[in-house]
């Protein structure tokens, strides 16, 4: 069974302009000790996808219209704030987007790091340092001792991701949800904070969902890649399959928007055309149409079929069986 | 920090000299002196001139003025050029702790009051509670103070005769009696002042909870108050300390109008009076003693800063 496993879940956000159709019935699994990617442009439903999992997602504006959250043998829409609070950050962390503001400026790296231990784990301050320490020892911050009593600002973008990390595996979690962990980072830091995170959540044996724009770099790390494009999964498979062989338009436009090592001369960098539909106002059939280059009559009148191939290989597309003949 | 604290000790005291020497010259700017009306009954012209020289104002002006430094520097502000000459210093001695009780307890009241009230409108965004509290902070603004005094003398006094209307009692005559005499003066000049806090703290709230670092806090698994009290309040809260110093210059001015209200014989009553009589020495130390009590909570404020926000070190 899997760790997490989420089924057909809907997010909508009632707004003054209208609903907003963030999320439109989404199904992936996590394995324990799996490293699985999302990947999609922004504004796809990646974010509040994985807040929605957490019980994150304010109601109202949020909703969440139907499907199923499991993790861990227990149904997670359904279960009390009070229970839910105690798996958050326990059973379940989150590292966030942005380094400079996801930690609090006012209060001091050690208190940040140690107050799930103390809360969850009942750990005595003294316990709770002792073992602070040793965590900025494993996400590679010298001199912990010091950087314990010093605040963010004293910190850079990198060491503070570095924090949230540890922060993230502080309480022994069974999972971890990093949202664009690296893209406010620097290029060169970027690898080095997601290779630390691969190689912790390896040795720790924590499943870890990757949330990002950049299919090359996942790729090289994830198991497993769900591409998400207008509030659903479009297109899943293994990193290495989804990356040689796409199978969906959109998941080639995006390959074909990145720089990759093993691109055959001649071919350009180009971005996919056009911008991803307003989820507040989404038509009928596929909603990656108006933008893809093998569209044909019908993708705009009835949703695409979801085509399994190369055993658990699966895009959601009229077109894939085209694209990829070799495959039934 | 000692570095930080002399500069700003140094310019403390750039600002009082220019306060003094503006008083001391504006004060002199108006035709005629105090004498001339003094004596204006007896119809003696030489008992002015006599009183003119013994307060040395038959001096130069610079000379008078040097004079007034030097002696102001040395803690002597001069004597009430009235009655039996009563030394400045003895008189705001008498008439400030009254004024400073009135001020520290509208700030404590009005503390008290709107910190819990701006935190509920914000975390009830919208409700009832949060009409609520803004339709009473617009009223609360929208009332002169003397206006206000006045309605709290008429339902708590004269209607129900639970307090006295007027006077004052000192701290030694017991703290029911001082509290007594002063919470309505309190409560008319911090009422206001509570709301414009009120006001700051919600919207400051509001900002600090859209932030990242509070999601990761929930994210935590945290309790519902260590996200609100421990992660958002201390953030929220600095801001309206730049707030509350401005406001506190509201308080004092406030303090003056309504203890002649309430017939408080404070520093504003002092002033009042010192102005009217052009007595000069008291008027050049009431006016020196507010300004040094601006300077000085000025400070206060932004050692508050470097208490709450880490990122703020002074050197
Ligand atoms: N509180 C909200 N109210 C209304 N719409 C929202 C809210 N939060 C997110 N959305 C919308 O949901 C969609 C998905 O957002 P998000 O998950 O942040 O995208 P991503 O993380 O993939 O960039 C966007 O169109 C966004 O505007
Ligand atoms: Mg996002």
């Amino acid at each position: 069974m899997a760790l997490l496993s989420v089924r057909g879940l809907e997010l909508h956000f009632v707004t003054p302009a209208g609903r907003v159709r963030a999320v439109n019935g989404i199904s992936y699994t996590v394995e324990a000790g799996e490293l699985v990617a999302i990947v999609g442009e922004s504004g796809s439903g990646k974010t509040v996808q994985a807040q929605a999992v957490l019980g994150l997602v304010a109601q109202p504006p949020g909703e969440i219209v139907g499907g199923a959250v499991e993790f861990d043998g227990v149904e997670l829409l359904s279960l009390p704030e009070e229970r839910m609070r105690t798996l958050r950050g326990r059973r379940i962390s989150m590292v966030f987007q942005e380094p400079m503001t996801s930690l609090n400026p006012v209060l001091s790296i050690g208190r940040q790091l140690t107050e799930a231990m103390r809360l969850h784990l009942q750990l005595t301050r003294a316990v709770a340092d002792e073992r602070a320490v040793s965590l900025l020892g494993m996400v590679g911050i010298a001199d912990p001792e010091r950087r314990l009593r010093q605040y963010p600002h004293h910190l850079s973008g990198g060491m503070r991701q570095r924090v949230m990390i540890a922060i993230a595996i502080a309480c022994d979690p069974l999972l971890i949800v990093a949202d664009e962990p690296t893209t406010a980072l620097d290029v060169t830091i970027q690898a080095q904070i997601l290779a630390l995170m691969q190689d912790l959540t390896r040795r720790l044996g924590v499943a870890l969902v990757i949330i990002t724009h950049d299919l090359g770099v996942v790729a090289r790390y994830a198991d497993r890649v769900n591409v998400m494009y207008a509030g659903r999964i479009v297109e899943h498979g293994a990193a290495r399959d989804v990356y040689r062989r796409p199978a969906h338009p959109y998941t080639i436009g995006l390959l074909n928007s990145v720089p990759r090592l093993d691109r055959p001369r001649g071919v350009r960098i180009e971005p996919i055309p056009g911008s991803p539909p307003d989820p507040a106002h989404l038509q009928p059939g596929c909603a990656f149409a108006p933008r893809c280059p093998y569209v044909v009559d019908r993708c705009r009148r009835e949703e695409p079929p979801t085509v399994t191939f190369d055993d658990r290989h699966v895009a959601t597309c009229w077109q894939t069986a085209a694209l990829r003949p070799e495959s039934g | 920090m000692s570095k930080y604290l002399l500069r700003r000790t140094l310019g403390a005291m750039v600002v009082m000299w220019a306060v003094a020497t503006l008083v001391f010259f504006m004060l002199r700017a108006v035709p005629g002196d105090p004498f001339t009306a003094m004596v204006f009954d007896t119809g003696d012209p030489t008992a002015a001139e006599e009183m003119r020289r013994a307060f040395g104002f038959d001096q130069p002006v610079y000379v008078q003025y040097f004079k007034y430094l030097v002696q102001a520097v040395q803690g002597n502000l001069g004597t009430s050029i009235y009655g039996s000459r009563v030394p400045v210093a003895t008189i705001i001695a008498e008439s400030f702790p009254r004024t400073l009780s009135i001020t520290v307890l509208a700030f404590l009241i009005a503390v008290t009051i709107a910190i819990p009230a701006g935190l509920i409108s914000a975390l009830y965004k919208y409700s009832a509670l949060d009409h609520g509290v803004t339709i009473v902070a617009f009223l609360g603004l929208s009332m002169p103070d003397f206006w206000l005094a006045i309605l709290l003398i008429i339902a708590f006094a004269a209607g129900l005769g639970w307090l006295p209307a007027i006077g004052y009692a000192p701290l030694s005559e017991g703290f029911g009696a001082w509290l007594s005499h002063l919470i309505m003066p309190a409560i008319a000049i911090g009422t206001p002042f509570a709301a414009i806090i009120a006001r700051m703290v919600r919207s400051s709230m509001l900002e600090v909870l859209r932030t990242e670092y509070v999601q990761v806090a929930s994210s935590k698994g945290l309790l519902r108050w260590q996200v609100l009290l421990q992660h958002a309040f201390p953030n929220a809260l600095i801001p309206v300390i730049t707030v509350m110093g401005i406001a506190l210059a509201l308080l004092m001015a406030g303090a003056v109008v309504v203890e002649n209200v309430f017939a408080i014989k404070g520093l504003g009553r002092v002033l009042i009076q010192g102005i009217l009589n052009r007595d000069y020495p008291v008027v050049q130390g009431a006016i020196l003693i507010v300004s040094g009590i601006f300077v000085l909570s000025n400070l206060i404020v932004d050692m508050l800063y470097a208490a709450i926000d880490p990122r703020i070190r002074y050197e």
